[in-house]
């Protein structure tokens, strides 16, 4: 879907990114995170085009972008930045309808698709259709943000720590979201962080840079139990390793079918961090779990929670 | 990537594209049998170029070789010297040809600047507010070329070299009423500061503690600003008029120097009281609750923490006050006020051009100089407090 | 009823109504100069109609705002892209130093350098106005917020969609107020360009000074004050029209 080939990119003395190569597979969710100066966030602006590479090709659908449009490339990519950049004189439904605009889209459509994402993002159209920016909070103001980005429906969504300036219980819900529309859509998402547990929730596979060169790439849980250095033992933090660690598993995956337990029964897509965390709070070594549908689906013992991941 | 780029200074090349075409279409000067009757043009390339003549377009040359020169400090500094040369030696080659006119010519006859001389000065000039930007001189190397070049204009003045320009014949035909003029010019505006800060701070100080006032007072002087010079002068006649009909002994009339100082009054209302609100308005609400929490009084607190602070706002209200009062005492000469205005509006009603000139320029170097005045003195009041100027 | 009191808190239909009133019923109200100024031998202005005054007064202001708004908009847009930077500082420069020059003298120094007439005086009005506008629509641009730029590039605006759709309609406030003040010092210089050669709202004010005659003084003057009140609500009105985005927008 998305790949670089050898790519470089230097700011005056300074080497942003550093004959880098990686690939982004399709409906994959990509996190690319480091420190600040990794070069994460010129890796992200590159695929755009609101960085050119000094050295290297970036396909993207198979098509080299240096040959793009600039313009024609942007349109199919929806983009989200922690700034937001509403446009302050527009509505709400013309800031979203800003891309489907630019394509020429029937009105009827437009409008169709604007209240489609406001609901999907759990505004709603009614009330904030035709409010301004600055009605809005931060984090209304950022679900608009990526109800734009997500507007004609683009293959790949870039987003640049579109939910570092928020509040952790706002920031919580829209990663919530943003994984909901992930699963729903299968829009390609590259996603750049420096918040390792935000991370760990959200991807299907992280990249870990570090002065603009790859330092590792692979599943949370591959990234989690076989780092490939101190920098990213450091990134992922030693001291709540452990802690992290459950957090990138359901409790699902080490439930004992069939058995029973006493009190309110765990969500199966709970991860074992809020088991742990519910244990803990309840005093007991056991839980039931339920599933979706709140049927009971067994139960989870304290233990079952430290033995290592499941390779079988 | 300048390896590849002729043109290094695109703005140079502007200013020297402006002063070659300039110095080939326009007249340089104007030579006209007497004062009223207009000139004909003598264009830079009738102008004797041998010995000292030729060395003052030198620097002219000189601006003309900056586009294509690599920038650096030392051109940068060429640029500027160049700029300020060429602009006395632009004035000194009028006054040098002028002065070879006059000893053949009528005692009647004149040589005036032409548009050719305006241009090219107005490039010169440029070229020097150009280069001292990119030489990045601070203030006070700007004023150290602002008065370099003053003095080497200014002493031509000084010292009789341009006496044959028809600019300083008329001068020396009305030096005394120029002086008078000046003098006048000066006393209007300073005669409406009094009125105006006696009533515009207070007025600043009750729009800022209370919003009522602030909604009541602005949108009436802001419709006053708006109202046209001319237009209030005339509208302040008819009351004024029958002011002095009704009590002959007070010495207002319609016309003359009181209504102006009053329009004057009226006009500077706005930026005064508009500044001190707004002033007072960025003082830091921390700031007065810990002159409170020491234990100062309201007053003690005004005086010590809030002028002080708003003072920086208020001098710019009053630079703005005073650079307009300037140019409306001109447009007080119409209704009789005196003033630079008058010398100005008798040339254009008399189709005396040079007199126009003697009003008009001096107008403009007041403005400009009170300006400059004002600024440095916000600049003072600012390091004071600690910042710079913005 | 109500439609009468809606008009009569209009400033920009209340003043309409007394500037057209002023400007057809001034001869009608000659019997009203006669009785004020019973020494005159002529209390009305009848040298030249006002209407056409006012339209002569309307065409040199108007038109000089009107191609100073185009020059000075084209040229604070040319120094904000990157190709005109280089001429951003000078202009700077001389858009502020210009502005100290009292634009009665600006328009008296264009006298020896133009000549007489409405020609010479519709373009040092011209000049004049640029320099507010280029000011403001530099300090407009300058202000979008650089991440609605980063938005707006990253959404694939090119430059042209950027500047028409999101950048021009963000600094059309600050742009209007440059625009305002060009409109305003225009109305005013105008009025004295009739000292010039120019025959605007200002002559029948010259010509009654000169010639001892209040009453001129006072048509002349009425008019153009009406005149300001108009623009001034017209232009409040238009602000309030473009900043309805805003957060205090009333």
């Amino acid at each position: 879907m998305i790949s670089f080939e050898g790519v470089t990119k230097r700011f005056g003395a300074w080497t942003a990114v550093d004959n880098l190569s990686l690939t982004v597979a399709a409906g994959e969710f990509r996190v690319l995170i480091g420190p600040s100066g990794s070069g994460k966030s010129t890796v992200l602006r590159m695929m755009n085009r609101l960085i050119a590479p000094d050295a290297g090709t970036i396909r993207v659908e198979g098509e080299d972008i240096a040959r793009l449009k600039p313009e024609t490339l942007r349109r199919r990519m929806g983009y989200v930045i922690q700034s937001v950049g509403l446009f302050p004189h527009w509505t709400v439904e013309r800031n979203i309808a800003a891309v489907p605009d630019l394509l020429g889209w029937p009105r009827a459509r437009v409008r169709d698709r604007v209240t489609e994402l406001l609901t999907l993002l759990n505004l709603d159209p009614e009330r904030y259709r035709g409010a301004y920016p600055h009605e809005l909070s931060g984090g209304q103001q950022q679900r608009v943000g990526v109800a734009r980005a997500l507007a004609a429906e683009p293959h790949i969504l870039l987003m640049d720590e579109p939910f570092s300036a928020l509040d952790p219980i706002t920031r919580g819900a829209l990663q919530a979201e943003m994984a909901a529309i992930h699963t729903a859509t299968g829009t390609t998402i590259v996603f750049v962080t420096h918040d390792m547990d935000e991370a760990l929730a959200l991807a299907s596979r992280i990249a870990i840079l570090d002065r603009g060169r790859l330092v590792q790439s692979g599943t949370p849980l591959d990234i989690l139990t076989d780092p490939a250095d101190d920098r990213v033992r450091d990134l992922v933090g030693r001291e709540e390793w452990g802690l992290k660690r459950l957090a990138v598993e359901t409790v699902a995956e080490r439930t004992r079918p069939g058995e029973t337990a006493p009190g309110d029964p765990l969500a199966a897509g709970a991860s074992l961090r809020q088991a742990l965390a519910a244990m803990v709070a309840r005093g007991t070594d056991r839980l039931p779990v339920a599933d979706g549908q709140g049927r009971p689906m067994g139960a989870l013992h304290l233990a079952d929670l430290l033995r290592g991941p499941d390779r079988s | 990537m300048t390896r590849l780029r002729p043109i290094h200074n695109r703005v140079a090349l502007l200013l020297a594209a402006m002063t070659v075409a300039a110095a080939l279409a326009l007249p340089f000067l104007g030579f006209a049998p007497n004062r009223l009757l207009s000139g004909k043009a003598i264009a830079l390339g009738a102008v004797p170029g041998a010995g000292w003549s030729g060395a003052a377009l030198l620097p002219v040359a000189l601006l003309l070789a900056v586009p294509f020169l690599r920038p650096g400090r030392a051109v940068n500094a060429l640029y500027v010297g160049a700029g300020v040369l060429a602009a006395a030696g632009l004035v000194w080659l009028a006054g040098q040809h002028a002065a070879l006119l006059a000893a053949v010519a009528s005692p009647a006859a004149r040589t005036s600047f032409g548009a050719g001389f305006w241009v090219m000065e107005a490039a010169a000039l440029l070229a020097v507010l150009d280069g001292v930007r990119r030489l990045g001189l601070g203030p006070a190397g700007r004023v150290a070329v602002g008065v370099l070049a003053a003095a080497l204009i200014g002493g031509q003045f000084a010292a009789g070299h341009l006496d044959q320009l028809s600019i300083m014949r008329e001068y020396a035909n009305q030096r005394d009423v120029f002086a008078g003029a000046v003098l006048r010019h000066a006393a209007l505006v300073a005669a409406a500061l009094p009125p105006t800060l006696l009533i515009g701070v207070p007025l600043g100080i009750a729009a800022q503690r209370s919003a009522a006032v602030g909604r009541l007072v602005f949108p009436v002087l802001n419709v006053v600003q708006t109202i046209p010079s001319i237009a209030l002068f005339g509208l302040l006649l008819a009351p004024l008029s029958a002011l002095a009909a009704a009590f002959p002994g007070l010495g207002i009339g319609g016309v003359g120097p009181v209504p102006a100082v009053i329009a004057l009054t009226l006009y500077s209302l706005l930026p005064i009281a508009r500044n001190t609100a707004a002033g007072l308005a960025g003082v830091p609400e921390p700031v007065r609750e810990a002159a409170r929490g020491i234990g100062m009084t309201p007053r003690q607190i005004f005086w010590r923490v809030e002028a002080p602070l708003a003072l920086p706002v208020f001098l710019a209200g009053l630079r703005i006050t005073l650079v307009q009062a300037v140019g409306l005492a001109a447009v007080a000469a119409l209704i009789g006020a005196g003033g630079l205005g008058a010398i100005m509006f008798q040339g254009l009603f008399a189709n005396a051009l040079d007199l126009v000139l003697l009003g008009a320029v001096p107008v403009i170097l007041l403005a400009v100089a009170a300006d400059a005045a004002l600024k440095l003195a916000s600049a003072l009041a600012l390091s004071r407090l600690g910042r710079t100027a913005a | 009823m109500r439609r009468l009191r809606s008009l009569l808190t209009d400033r920009l239909a209340l003043g309409l109504l007394v500037l057209a009133a002023l400007v057809l019923g001034m001869p009608a109200l000659k019997p009203l100069f006669a009785a004020a100024f019973p020494a005159l031998d002529r209390p009305l202005y009848e040298a030249d109609g006002f209407l056409a005054l006012t339209l002569d007064h309307l065409a040199l202001a108007g038109g000089a705002s009107l191609i100073a708004v185009l020059l000075g908009g084209a040229a604070g847009i040319a120094v904000t892209r990157p190709f005109g930077r280089e001429f951003r500082g000078i202009l700077d420069a001389v858009a502020a130093m210009g502005q100290t020059f009292p634009p009665v003298a600006v328009l008296a120094v264009s006298v020896p350098v133009l000549g007489f007439g409405p020609a010479p005086a519709l373009i040092a009005l011209t000049l004049y106005g640029l320099l507010p506008i280029v000011e403001n629509t530099v300090a407009g641009l300058e202000s979008v917020p650089e991440p609605v730029r980063e938005a707006a590039r990253g959404m694939g605006m090119g430059p042209g969609a950027l500047l028409w759709r999101v950048e021009l309609p963000l600094a059309a406030p600050v742009i209007l107020a440059g625009v305002r003040t060009a409109a305003v010092v225009n109305l005013g210089t105008a009025a004295i360009a009739s000292t010039v050669g120019a025959k605007t709202l200002g002559l029948p004010i010259i010509v009654g000074l000169n010639g001892s005659n209040p009453a001129y003084v006072i048509q002349g003057a009425v008019i153009v004050a009406a005149l300001a009140v108009v623009l001034d609500a017209g232009f409040d009105r238009l602000a309030a029209r473009l900043t309805r985005w805003r957060p205090n927008a009333v």
